[in-house]
């Protein structure tokens, strides 16, 4: 049992919207529902960033949302993660080269887990938010490596 | 201070930790299944626990560093000495004779306060709405609170926890004060999930209002320990309600003639399965059904509506004994 085994199975997670067209954020939504129920592998949705561990970034940012976007990030605890979710975080989409977006969401800020889709199946939104997971373990590896 | 005396006062906060914390799960797997969802295990909240600890905790730029860092650790000590005072089942509180009802209604209103404090000590807007819609809803459910336990000063002339546990209420009292027990059983049932921050009482703590309210800028150790003096919190109200209301045990029921351990694993069992029930009924089900009140609607139902069954049961125990 490694020192970050009680993270692995307790993901609170903050979602921070930027310029969604609230597709992907109704797709979050759906993943809380009794059909698919995140909570069963201790995922919920927390209302602050300071009690996040993971922050679920949906949308093609806006210029004047990158540095609220950046400072949601500082404020948030280590150990964390973030995950994008939908084609506008992860590329641009069909916002791509647009002058109004400030860019995909990894110029920002440092993503781990990619989830595309237009919008992503909430499947794929739970697979995505569990593969944060992965960071988390290459944390842990870090940690023993430097025992 | 005698040695029994001393590993009861260690090994009940520590049982009182595990158990607010299992009870903590159950809840959160019925409200699961009552929404017909699967739910966590019952050991997610150990988890979370867990994860809480390992975190960064960050104090805000803002804050007034000391008074955001001690309000969890005098939240979490009156939680931790409120189950002092609790007897479980057949078993005496362990500071029996240093404190009664009174006491116990102090610290429960202490942790409370200590949250309202930390929300105004770390300096964030959100925190200082929640803290004051907290103070709001304190003065609101603080009345029908202090008359049940007056109501109950009433019938024993006595505060003493210990006393109300060893004779049940019901025994006391004739029909009228009866009817007057059960309306103060009634208004505690509703005060519980204000006094424990729960739906739909959680007006301080709304997540999606106000970033989770007073909690909003704790983070880590700090989190976790408020996680943990509300786990305790739960239970030690579900169990003090027992203690009021149901004290009755199983060998007075049935008769039984148990003697040594076994008596005290039966009647240890039976008194937290009442605890569990009350637990279920007065927080879980209320929290799945109903969405959150308004600050001031919240206050409405408290003033207007607790208040009077509050206060007519008083009145009925009052012509009653």
């Amino acid at each position: 049992m490694g020192k970050l085994y009680s993270f692995k199975r307790s993901l609170w997670v903050f979602h921070a919207s930027g310029g969604s067209c609230n597709a992907c954020d109704i797709e979050i939504i759906a993943a809380l529902t009794p059909r698919y129920d995140a909570e069963r592998f201790g995922i919920r949705l927390v209302g602050s960033p300071r009690h996040a561990d993971v922050l679920l970034v949906t949308g093609a940012i806006p210029r004047d949302f990158a540095d609220k976007l950046k400072r949601i990030y500082e404020q948030m605890p280590d150990p964390k993660a973030v995950v994008v979710v939908g084609c506008c975080g992860t590329s641009g989409g069909v916002f791509y080269d647009s002058y109004n977006i400030a860019g995909p969401i990894d110029e920002i800020i440092p993503v781990d887990v990619y989830i595309p889709g237009c919008p992503p199946r909430p499947e794929a939104i739970i697979d995505g938010v569990v593969k944060a997971w992965l960071k988390i373990e290459k944390l842990e590896k870090q940690l023993e490596g430097k025992e | 201070m005698t040695p029994e005396f001393i590993t009861y006062a260690f090994a009940f906060p520590i049982l009182g930790v595990f158990l607010g914390l299992v009870y903590k799960g159950i809840d959160r797997r019925v409200s699961a299944r009552l929404t017909s969802r699967i739910g966590p295990p019952i050991r997610q909240p150990f988890w979370d626990v867990g994860k809480l600890l390992l975190k960064e905790t960050i104090v805000p730029e803002n804050a007034v560093a000391w008074l955001f860092n001690a309000m969890p650790l005098v939240a979490f000590a009156s939680s931790m000495t409120l189950l002092l005072y609790i007897p479980f089942g057949i078993l005496k509180a362990p500071l029996e004779g240093y404190g009664d009802l009174v006491v116990i209604l102090y610290l429960l209103t202490l942790q409370s306060l200590a949250m309202a404090i930390g929300g105004f000590a770390s300096g964030s807007p959100f925190s200082s709405v929640g803290a004051q819609r907290e103070m709001v809803l304190m003065m609101s459910y603080e009345m029908p609170l202090a008359t049940v336990i007056v109501g109950f000063a009433l019938v024993y002339r006595s505060f003493s926890l210990t006393t109300i546990a060893t004779t049940p209420v019901w025994n006391m009292v004739g029909p009228l004060a009866g009817i007057g027990i059960l309306l103060l059983l009634v208004a505690l049932l509703i005060v519980t999930p204000a006094e424990l921050a729960k739906l739909p009482f959680d007006i301080a703590e709304a997540e999606t209002e106000i970033a989770e309210g007073m909690l909003a800028e704790y983070s880590g150790r700090n989190l976790a320990l408020f996680y943990l003096s509300d786990a305790v919190r739960g239970f030690a109200m579900a169990a003090i309600e027992v203690v009021l209301f149901i004290p009755f045990t199983l060998s007075s029921i049935f008769n039984l003639s148990l003697t040594g351990p076994a008596l005290y694993i039966v009647e240890g069992l039976w008194f937290l399965f009442k605890v569990l029930v009350v637990y279920l009924l007065a927080i879980t089900l209320v929290r799945t059904s109903f969405a959150r009140f308004r600050i001031e609607q919240a206050s409405r139902v408290f003033w207007v509506y607790v208040n009077i069954i509050a206060l007519v049961g008083l009145a009925l125990v009052w012509m009653g004994v």
